[in-house]
């Protein structure tokens, strides 16, 4: 019964933080790199359209405001936008979205930062051989950069196993909603307890993972 | 041939100019060496030749095109006809010997099989064949710029510059290196700018020198002359350093 209640909240936790992850690390990597990319005098800054648009200064500024509202009143400031974007507000389906949105600024930072780690003297190599701006994202930062990127992107994934637990309080379901409903409400210590463990073993696991991508994408150089 | 024109560039809030009225020639098949203390306008000298650093005046030509005057792809075009030799290589971590080789020529949209045949070729002169599939991490200093040289030299350059492109290794590499550019100089009949701080490297390797000292030239002539009878404050006092070495 316990195990049963705990491997359902755990599927859900997985799923919510999986989904989530893709979301924002995708739409994320986009902000960080378009950060990078309209900063940099070598590729985007003196574009036209970025004269104009001061496009780096802009995501900047969201990220900024992104990075700084806390995620329970996010959760609840979007509400509309979720019942909008998956037709309701409550459930796992429904976490996802303030989820996503919530970790999109976070892994555009960490995109970012892992992008500038990466040697001026190879971007610049680059740049002199004739390489398109977007020829030097692609095929130097990127690539240079993904062992810091697959280390950022483990962070991303941890963080958002602790906000899908906020979510859970909220009815989003999960491993945090089990707590609640359970380990608070009922006085179950056993649950509370049980899903404190299962939840540092699913961090413990995708820290893991990720260290060992890395290392391992890493070791090949 | 390389030539450059009245030749002035000021970064930002700078009050002296990195280089100031920078005029020079030099002729096709020579090696060419740019000698001047840290600070000079060495580097900043290369980077305005790359096309990395606008002009704030002047032309800089090399083969038949101004690189001060393109922009976009037209600059793009003209960098893959230049190879260039860096400080501390610059070698893609990501790839092996032979991928930072195809790495221009990729770029340059060669065929796959055509970049990977030119690459290994190049891998044969530079002698690194046995190395190819190593990593750039395991590779020694010196290897590490014979793959700088093989990858500067893929796209068939008519002017190899090179920034320093001994200063980050040992004595005895940097005869080899020296050697090895001397070799690809004579076997391509590339044109060759070496930008330098140490005096003893135009002595072996360079036909030509200029002096450089606050962005301006202060002296010029054919290597061994200009070593025997300097004249400007500057290389008096660097051709003492090279008599001890
Ligand atoms: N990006 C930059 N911004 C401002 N000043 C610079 C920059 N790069 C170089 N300088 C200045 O320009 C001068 C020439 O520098 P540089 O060309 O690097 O000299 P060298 O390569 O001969 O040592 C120096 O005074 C240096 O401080
Ligand atoms: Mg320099």
């Amino acid at each position: 019964m316990l195990f049963r209640l705990l491997w359902t909240a755990l599927l859900e936790t997985v799923w919510m933080v999986a989904m989530a992850g893709v979301i924002s690390i995708v739409l994320g990597t986009v902000v960080g790199a378009a950060l990078v990319f309209f900063s940099d005098p070598g590729l985007g800054r003196d574009w036209p359209i970025n004269r104009v648009l001061h496009i780096e200064q802009v995501l900047s500024a969201i990220v900024n405001v992104g990075r700084s509202v806390p995620f329970l009143v996010l959760m609840v400031a979007i509400i509309p936008l979720t019942r909008l974007l998956v037709g309701t507000s409550i459930g796992t389906k429904a976490a996802i979205v303030p989820l996503s949105i919530g970790a999109i600024p976070f892994a555009a930072r960490v995109v970012e930062s892992s992008m500038r780690g990466v040697d001026r003297g190879v971007v610049e190599a680059a740049l002199v051989m004739g390489a398109a701006p977007l020829e030097v994202v692609f095929r130097v930062m990127f690539p240079e950069a993904l062992p810091s990127l697959v280390l950022g992107f483990t962070l991303t994934l941890v963080s958002l196993v602790s906000f899908s637990a906020m979510a859970g309080a909220v009815g989003g379901g999960g491993l945090g909603d089990l707590a609640i409903r359970y380990g608070y409400q009922r006085f179950r210590t056993d649950v509370m307890i049980a899903t404190v463990v299962v939840l540092v073993a699913l961090v413990q696991a995708i820290q893991w993972v990720g260290q060992a991508i890395s290392v391992a994408v890493d070791r090949k150089r | 041939m390389i030539s450059l024109e009245d030749v002035s560039k000021k970064y930002p809030g700078q009050v002296v100019p990195a280089l100031d009225g920078v005029s020079f020639a030099v002729e096709q098949g020579d090696i060419c060496g740019i000698v001047g203390l840290s600070g000079a306008g060495k580097s900043t000298l290369i980077r305005c030749m790359t096309g990395l650093e606008r002009v704030d005046r002047g032309a800089i030509h090399i083969g038949d095109v101004d690189i001060t005057r393109l922009r976009g792809a037209q600059l793009r075009q003209a960098q893959r006809r230049l190879g260039v030799v860096f400080q501390h290589f610059n070698l893609l971590s990501h790839r092996t010997a032979l991928g930072n080789v195809m790495f221009p020529l990729e770029i340059a949209k060669a065929s796959p099989e055509e970049a990977r045949r030119r690459a290994e070729e190049l891998l044969d002169v530079v002698g690194l064949s046995d190395k190819r599939d190593a990593y750039p991490a395991k590779l020694s200093g010196g290897q590490q710029q014979r793959v700088g040289i093989a990858r500067a030299l893929a796209a068939n350059p008519s002017v190899l510059l090179c920034d320093e492109p001994t200063s980050a290794l040992d004595p005895i590499t940097t005869q080899s290196i020296l050697e090895l550019i001397r070799q690809v100089n004579a076997e391509f009949q590339v044109t060759v700018l070496i930008v330098t701080h140490q005096l003893s490297i135009t002595q072996q390797a360079c036909d030509s020198i200029i002096v450089i000292d606050e962005g301006r030239i202060v002296e010029t002539g054919p290597a061994q002359e200009v070593l025997h009878t300097p004249t400007s404050r500057i290389l008096k006092a660097m051709v003492t350093t090279l008599s001890w070495s």
